[in-house]
């Protein structure tokens, strides 16, 4: 900050600096519980426990922000719950996603990672040919091909298998991370930032490719390991079409849980009295997905930032 | 003038390259023939027939068994649910000998046995790549038992497995890294993409297949993109009628979308880091809580929370605003199209703010001081200053995410479809008054099960962000030089 001679400019300046801060303040303060209503609006409906009159549960969605009762009735509920004939659905739904979300986070970072250092330090035939067709491959709608992997899984037996449903799950593992490696943009524009010349030296010492990606490479990719690890393990947790498609819309028991939630409201059967169970879920994904971002929101704008910048 | 021409030189420079690689290409495969030993000879019929000749067994093993694989799968045409792999698979593809199933499931609504039209164009096209990889193993076989000649000739031993496979984490590392990808790109993502764009070019319909009865279908040319203007087709009243309309308002809400996000994000990220301004990582932290939660459940909520019977229609009626519920999103098809429109592009403010404020927060902190400074000097107000000095710099590093975030939003269906589900509804189409490209795509192909007017609409969204793409990221500096930063 520069220092003015001229006090009685400089108190004026500090005066209408004050009334901006205030101003700003007044801003932010109001923009930021615009942001936060329907997600403290969800919260307070995980936790409604109203009644009418004669007794039966109040689920949907009511006209009061705030409930007049509150009770634990919604996660009860959804943990014991039986929808579409599975009992127990919940509690397998978030199995199921855990599992799913986990295989492919070690498939998708591995195949991301090695995919983007070779088309950044590395320089072979067809590299740019390389980048050409996925680049062009990604502008297709991921929607247009989904219902295509499905016929390729089913002939297979991966999906909508009669004799073994549970096929399904190791389809969707299959659907989700075997594009992944495409999606290396990010990930190659964090390798492009790391010089040349450290790899180049690291050559006339004697290092193979191998041993370059492994002990120099690897350790300094930890932030674009953990943007894509974070990445594709909440990728799982928050697709709800995907999944529908892939595993079935019949096959209830292998479920994601963002199906699951989303068809208590919009399913076959929709129930408008679930919503305040549906909160409930929601509350219950919400937790692990936002903890893990708040926690590794850095590597997060890291990635978020070294993807935009470069294109 | 001259700048046209010197493209043009280049352009015929390049053909000349192009066409001299080929010649050069067939010249090396006739050289190969004639220069090689009896084995690189043999290696064009026996693939790793070279290979053993030079004692190289496991690779000529390797090279032997790929070919077998592939001969056995083209003769004896393996079949998985009664469709044919092959050379079967390639005569099918015509989709002429085809045969209807004999017993109507009536549980399924299919015939159970018969042929499968769809399987027949997929495994047609698996037999056509299997064939490319048939002649790049054959083409590799070659080379590497002619580079075991020619080490040979100079002296040296031909290399050993163990050497073939350290050389595979050094020099052709590249090999090692990308084939996982490719096998698994070309299964999950080229190959369903290129099925589906076929299939663009069929009469492959649920509804019209159903109103038949039949389990076929048949190649039917240009028709169904001739639907577009001509109508014809179940769905073609549909295309004809909602086309235009809904490529317009993807276009409308693609720009809004990208503009208020972007612009609206610069504008809290410069709030957020104002100088003196104190609690900065509560308020971001606020803001990068919305990007966390997932977004089907932020969406719904809002969705509901806007709703008919949701707390915000009841605390408008209680301010005596209005006097009955309004349908914000379209929910009914007697809601206001142009009310759903605005408060899409309003949530999406809401959904997209986060995520620009995020990345233009680092880049606004390093603009360098001194700018800042000579305009303080030159006695510029903060307003001009943000013109002339954070404008341009953000918006020149940023164009890429800009790009980005324009096709971005052109293909975004969680926030349309989570809404809006793409309301209101026109009676008798599919397609409503928020619907986007994509959302209609689903819409026509989950829902309806007209396969062909969906990959139809595919193409056409491709064909746009493409285009985009080419016009602006081609020319962009990220692209063309992109070694300039290394």
């Amino acid at each position: 900050m520069s220092t003015n001679p001229n006090v009685k400019k400089y108190r004026s300046q500090s005066r209408t600096r004050r009334v901006s801060l205030s101003v700003t303040y007044t801003i932010l303060i109001v923009l930021g519980v615009i942001w936060l209503i329907p997600l403290v609006w969800i919260v307070l409906s995980a936790f409604r426990c109203e009644y009418q009159d004669d007794g039966t549960f109040i689920g949907r969605v009511t006209s009061n922000f705030f409930p007049k009762a509150f009770g634990l009735k919604n996660f009860t509920d959804l943990f014991t719950a039986t929808y579409y004939g599975i009992p127990g659905a919940f509690p397998r739904w978030m199995l199921n996603t855990l599992i799913i979300a986990v295989i492919d986070c070690i498939i998708s970072t591995f195949l991301v990672l090695s995919v983007a250092y070779c088309m950044s330090k590395l320089r072979f035939k067809l590299r740019k040919t390389f980048m050409n067709i996925s680049m062009i491959i990604g502008l297709f709608p991921g929607f247009m091909s989904m219902i295509a992997i499905y016929f390729l899984l089913k002939s297979v037996g991966l999906t909508g298998n009669p004799s073994h449903p549970e096929y399904s799950v190791i389809g969707l593992i299959l659907a989700y991370s075997a594009g992944a490696g495409l999606g290396f943009q990010v990930a190659k524009g964090f390798f492009d930032v790391i010089p040349n010349a450290l790899v180049e030296s690291a050559k006339l010492d004697g290092c193979t490719s191998f041993k370059i990606f492994r002990q120099i490479i690897l350790p300094l990719a930890k932030p674009i390991i953990i943007y894509q690890a974070l990445m594709s393990f909440t990728g799982p947790w928050m697709d709800f079409i995907f999944a529908k498609v892939i595993i079935g819309a019949d096959n209830a028991k292998y479920w994601t849980v963002s199906v699951g939630l989303y068809s208590m409201l919009f399913g076959t059967h929709p129930d408008t009295n679930l919503f305040t169970q549906f909160a409930a879920g929601c509350v219950i994904v919400a937790i692990p997905i936002v903890t893990l971002f708040m926690f590794l929101q850095r590597y997060y704008v890291e990635g978020v930032t070294a993807g935009a910048v470069k294109g | 003038m001259s700048a046209v021409n010197k493209k043009r030189q280049g352009r015929g420079a390049n053909k000349t390259t192009f066409f001299d690689r080929v010649g050069k290409a067939f010249s090396e495969f006739g050289k190969r023939f004639v220069d090689g030993s009896i084995g690189t000879k043999l290696s064009h019929f026996i693939f790793g027939a070279g290979n053993i000749y030079h004692r190289q067994y496991i690779k000529g093993i390797l090279f032997f068994l790929i070919q077998a694989a592939i001969l056995f799968v083209m003769i004896f045409c393996p079949s998985i649910n009664g469709t044919p792999y092959g050379y079967k698979a390639l005569l099918n593809l015509s989709l002429k000998n085809v045969y209807e199933g004999g017993e109507f499931d009536p549980e399924t609504g299919h015939f159970m046995t018969g042929s499968d039209c769809k399987l027949m164009i997929l495994f047609g096209f698996v037999t056509i790549a299997l064939i490319i990889i048939y002649f790049l193993v054959w083409n590799m076989n070659i080379a590497s038992s002619y580079k075991a000649d020619m080490d040979r000739k100079v002296g040296k031993k031909p290399t050993t497995f163990k050497e073939d496979l350290k050389e595979l984490l050094d020099g052709k590392f590249h090999v090692t890294m990308l084939t996982p990808t490719c096998i698994a790109a070309t299964v999950f993502t080229i190959l369903p993409t290129i099925f589906m764009i076929a299939l663009a070019f069929t009469t492959y319909n649920d509804q019209d297949m159903n109103d038949l009865g039949t389990n076929l279908f048949h190649w039917n040319g240009l028709q169904n993109f001739q639907a577009v203007f001509t109508g014809e087709g179940s769905l073609g009243m549909e295309i004809k009628a909602r086309f235009l309309p809904v490529l317009g308002w993807t276009f409308i809400w693609a720009i809004f979308a990208t503009l208020t996000c972007y612009f609206g994000g610069i504008i809290l990220a410069l709030l957020i880091n104002k100088q003196g301004l104190k609690g900065k990582k509560i308020f971001r932290t606020v803001f990068i809580f919305t990007i966390a939660v997932p977004q089907f459940i932020s969406l719904l909520a809002v969705r509901n929370l806007l709703g008919e019977y949701g707390p915000f229609n009841a605390l408008l009626m209680k301010a005596g605003i209005i006097d009955a519920p309004v349908g914000f999103l379209g929910l009914k098809a007697s809601d206001s199209e142009l009310l759903a429109k605005i408060m899409v592009i309003l949530v999406n403010m809401w959904v997209g703010i986060p995520y620009t404020m995020l990345m233009t927060s680092g880049i606004l902190m390093n603009i360098p001081t001194d700018l800042y400074e000579a305009g303080r000097v030159d006695g510029a107000s903060t307003v001009k200053m943000f013109f002339k000095i954070t404008l341009p710099y953000v918006i020149f590093i940023t164009t890429p995410y800009l790009i980005g975030s324009f096709i971005g939003n052109i293909n975004s269906f969680n926030t349309i479809f989570l809404l809006t589900g793409g309301g209101p509804t026109y009676t008798g189409y599919q397609a409503g008054g928020t619907d986007l490209l994509v959302t209609w795509l689903y819409k026509v192909t989950i829902d309806q099960g007209s396969y062909n007017t969906g990959a139809v609409i595919g193409i056409f969204t491709f064909l746009i962000t493409a285009t985009i793409t080419l016009v602006t990221y081609r020319r962009s500096r990220a692209y063309n030089e992109e070694d300039t930063f290394q």
